[in-house]
C-alpha cells in the first residue's frame, strides 16, 4: 500500500491534454487581413484558437479533468481534508455493492427515476393535450405550467414543505377536514420519497408538457382529419395516429427527464437533508464526501457509477434517436 | 384593517386565470357545444394553471403572516395584513441583502462571461478554418451531456486548492465553460445564409468585425435565448456555491436560504422561510413572465427540431 500526497494529484491543471499554448492576444485585428497574405490558414488558425481556446481550456479543467480525477479518487481511501489517502484499488466498490448500501441507494433512485419520470411525461402528455384545445387562453397556460420549472428547487421546495408540514400545513388542515391526522412525511422514510417525488412532478412536468404540445401540433393535419372522417373516434384517433407519430418526442422525453432525475438534488437536499429514505446516487455522493463522514474516496466511487448510469443512457439516445433529432 | 388592499393583491392572479372563462370562443352558441368548450376546453387549463398558482401563492400569502397566524390549528387563507417583518426579520436573521447581491454578481458576472465566450467558440467553429473543428464540436457535444454533479468533488478540491473556498470567483469560475451556449449558438450560426458573409469579406473586414458587426447584430434572439437561459441556472445554482461556500459573506441566496432554513426551521419560522423564498423566486417569476418565449425556446430546445 502506497500513501500518497492528495495535492500532488490534484494541482495539475496544466496538465490537462487542452491546446492552450502562447496564444497572442486576439490576432484578429479589424483591416489587418485585408491583405491575404500566403499565411491566412496560419492566421486563421491563430484567430480560432484565440477565440475558442478559453471556453476550450475551461470546458477541459472543469468537465474532462474532474470525470478523470474522480476515477482516481474512486480508488483512494480518503478522509475529505487529509492530507494523506491510501490507494486502495477497487475497495471503495467493493464496499457499496457488498454492503447494504447498493441496494438501498439504488433501489431508491431507481423508485425516484422511474416514478418522476413516468409521472412527469404521463401528466405532461394530458396537461399538452389540455392545452392544444383551441379556447382561448392557452398561451397564458402554457407559460403558467412551464412557469415552476425554471424556478430555483431551494424556493420551490421550500414551499413545498411549508405544504406539507405536519402541524401548519395546508395539506394537514385539508386533511383535519376529511377527519384524518397528518402523517409524518418527513420522518418517515417512504413518505418523504413520495413527498419529494411529488413535488419533483410538479416542478417538471410543465418541461413534459410543452414538448409534448409541440409534438402534438406538428402533427399532419390531413391525417387526423381523415381518420375523423374514416369515424375514428377521438380516444381512437389518439392511440392509432397521435401516439405512434408522436413517439421519437416520447423517447426524447424518455431521455432527457431521466438524465435529469438521475441528477436531481435541490429538492432532496431541502425538503430531506438527512437522505432519510430520499438518498439517490447523486445524494449519497454528497453525503458520504460534504456530509457526516468526508469520505471522500468513497463518494467519488458513488460519482463515478452515477457517470457510469448517465453515460448508458446518452448513449442509449445517440444509438437510437441521433438521426430523429438532428436534422437540418 | 388593510384588507381590502390585501384582498386586491391576493385576487388579482385568481382573476387572471379566470379571465379566458369570460370570453366566449368564436364558435355557434349552441348550448352543447358550449357547455362542452367549458368542460373539455377551460376546466383542465384552468385546473392545469391553479395546481401551478396556488403553492405559489400561498408562499406570498404566508410570507405577510405573523407567527400566530401560522401557528394555529384554523388554516386563515389571507394575512391580517400586509405586514413586511418577516422579510425584515429574514434580513436580519441572516445576512439576506448580501445574499441577493452575491447572487446578482454571480449571476450577471457568470452569464456575460459565458455569453461572450459561447459567441466566440460558435463563432469560430462555423466561420474560421481549423483543422478537427468536428473533432472539437463533439467533445463540446460530450461535456454537454456530463453533469456539474459528478463534478463536484474534483471541482471542489481544485478550486480549494487554489484558495477559491468562500470567495465569489470560486463560485463562477467552474461554470464558465459553457457547453449549451456554444452548442445553441453553433447551431443558430449554420443556418445563416452565406451571403450575409460575402459582402464584408470583399470589404476586407476581419473575423473581429465580421463577428460583432454582422453576425451578432442577426443573431439577437438566439443570443437572447442562451443568456437568458444561462441567467436562470446561475441564479438558480446551488449544488456547487453550497459546497464552495461554508461562511455568510460569500453564499448566493439559495445557499443561503439554507441557513436560514436552519436557523428558522420550526413552526413559527415558516413565514419567515417563505418571505425567502419569494426573494428568491419572484425574480425569475418576473423576468419568465416578461421573457418566457426566449426561455421556453432555449430549454426545451432538441426536441423542437426533433
Amino acid at each position: 500500500m502506497t500513501t500518497r500526497q492528495i495535492h500532488s494529484s490534484s494541482a495539475a491543471p496544466a496538465d490537462r491534454p487542452e491546446p492552450e499554448p502562447s496564444v497572442p492576444a486576439p490576432a484578429a485585428r479589424p483591416g489587418q487581413d485585408r491583405k491575404r497574405w500566403s499565411g491566412r490558414s496560419r492566421r486563421d488558425f491563430l484567430v480560432f484558437l484565440a477565440m475558442a481556446s478559453p471556453n476550450l481550456v475551461l470546458i477541459g479543467t472543469f468537465t474532462y479533468w474532474p470525470l478523470i480525477n474522480n476515477i482516481y479518487y474512486s480508488t483512494l481511501d480518503w478522509t475529505l481534508g487529509s492530507a494523506s489517502a491510501t490507494v486502495v484499488g477497487l475497495q471503495n466498490y467493493v464496499t457499496f455493492f457488498a454492503g447494504e448500501d447498493a441496494s438501498k441507494v439504488l433501489g431508491t433512485t431507481a423508485i425516484f427515476t422511474l416514478v418522476t419520470v413516468g409521472g412527469s411525461m404521463v401528466l405532461g402528455l394530458l396537461v399538452a393535450l389540455a392545452l392544444n384545445s383551441k379556447v382561448r387562453g392557452t398561451t397564458f397556460a402554457r407559460s403558467a405550467v412551464f412557469a415552476p420549472y425554471v424556478l430555483s428547487g431551494v424556493g420551490v421546495g421550500l414551499v413545498w414543505l411549508f405544504i406539507f408540514d405536519p402541524g401548519y400545513g395546508v395539506l394537514a388542515w385539508i386533511l383535519r377536514g376529511l377527519g384524518q391526522q397528518s402523517p409524518q412525511w418527513i420522518n418517515d422514510p417512504e413518505l418523504s420519497l413520495v413527498m419529494v417525488i411529488t413535488v419533483y412532478v410538479w416542478k417538471n412536468l410543465g418541461y413534459c408538457a410543452v414538448v409534448y404540445l409541440a409534438g402534438l401540433q406538428s402533427l399532419p393535419r390531413d391525417v387526423m382529419e381523415a381518420a375523423a372522417l374514416d369515424g375514428a373516434n377521438n380516444a381512437r384517433r389518439f392511440f392509432t395516429i397521435s401516439m405512434p407519430l408522436l413517439s421519437p418526442t416520447t423517447f426524447f422525453l424518455l431521455i432527457t427527464t431521466m438524465l435529469s432525475s438521475l441528477q436531481a438534488f435541490d429538492l432532496i437536499r431541502i425538503m430531506t437533508p438527512l437522505g432519510n429514505g430520499t438518498s439517490t446516487l447523486i445524494y449519497e455522493a454528497y453525503l458520504q464526501a460534504f456530509g457526516a463522514y468526508n469520505r471522500a474516496g468513497y463518494s467519488a466511487a458513488i460519482s463515478v457509477i452515477l457517470f457510469a448510469i448517465l453515460l448508458i443512457v446518452t448513449v442509449l439516445q445517440l444509438r437510437f434517436v441521433e438521426r430523429k433529432v438532428h436534422y437540418s | 384593517m388593510s384588507a381590502p388592499s390585501t384582498a386586491v393583491v391576493v385576487d388579482s392572479p385568481q382573476e387572471a386565470v379566470q379571465v379566458p372563462m369570460k370570453h366566449e370562443p368564436p364558435r355557434p352558441f349552441s348550448k352543447p357545444n358550449f357547455v362542452q368548450t367549458i368542460a373539455m376546453g377551460y376546466v383542465p387549463l384552468i385546473i392545469a394553471t391553479l395546481v401551478v398558482f396556488l403553492p405559489l401563492l400561498w408562499m406570498l400569502l404566508s410570507s405577510f403572516k405573523q407567527p400566530g397566524e401560522i401557528v394555529t390549528m384554523d388554516l386563515k387563507i389571507l394575512p391580517e395584513s400586509l405586514n413586511l417583518e418577516n422579510y425584515a426579520t429574514a434580513m436580519t436573521t441572516v445576512p439576506f441583502a448580501q445574499f441577493f447581491a452575491n447572487s446578482l454578481i454571480v449571476t450577471t458576472v457568470g452569464s456575460t462571461i459565458k455569453v461572450i465566450l459561447a459567441i466566440l467558440t460558435a463563432y469560430a467553429l462555423v466561420f474560421v478554418r481549423f483543422p478537427c473543428k468536428n473533432v472539437i464540436f463533439v467533445l463540446i457535444l460530450v461535456a454537454l451531456m456530463v453533469p456539474a454533479q459528478v463534478s463536484i468533488l474534483p471541482n471542489y478540491i481544485l478550486i480549494a486548492g487554489m484558495g477559491g473556498k468562500n470567495t465569489l470567483w470560486g463560485i463562477i469560475l467552474p461554470g464558465l465553460g459553457t457547453a449549451f451556449g456554444t452548442f445553441l449558438l453553433r447551431q443558430h450560426f449554420l443556418t445563416l445564409p452565406a451571403s450575409i458573409l460575402e459582402a464584408a469579406e470583399i470589404d476586407g473586414a476581419g473575423h473581429w468585425r465580421r463577428l460583432w458587426q454582422i453576425i451578432v447584430p442577426v443573431s439577437v434572439p438566439s443570443i437572447a435565448t442562451v443568456a437568458l437561459v444561462t441567467v436562470v441556472s446561475e441564479w438558480n445554482d446551488y449544488i456547487w456555491p453550497l459546497i464552495i461556500t461554508d461562511r455568510p459573506e460569500t453564499m448566493t441566496l439559495p445557499v443561503g436560504l439554507t441557513l436560514l432554513q436552519n436557523s428558522e426551521g420550526n413552526g413559527a419560522g415558516w413565514g419567515i422561510l417563505m418571505a425567502g423564498a419569494v426573494l428568491v423566486i419572484v425574480p425569475i417569476l418576473l423576468v419568465f413572465a416578461a421573457l418566457q418565449r426566449y426561455i421556453v425556446a432555449g430549454l426545451t430546445q432538441g426536441s423542437v427540431t426533433g
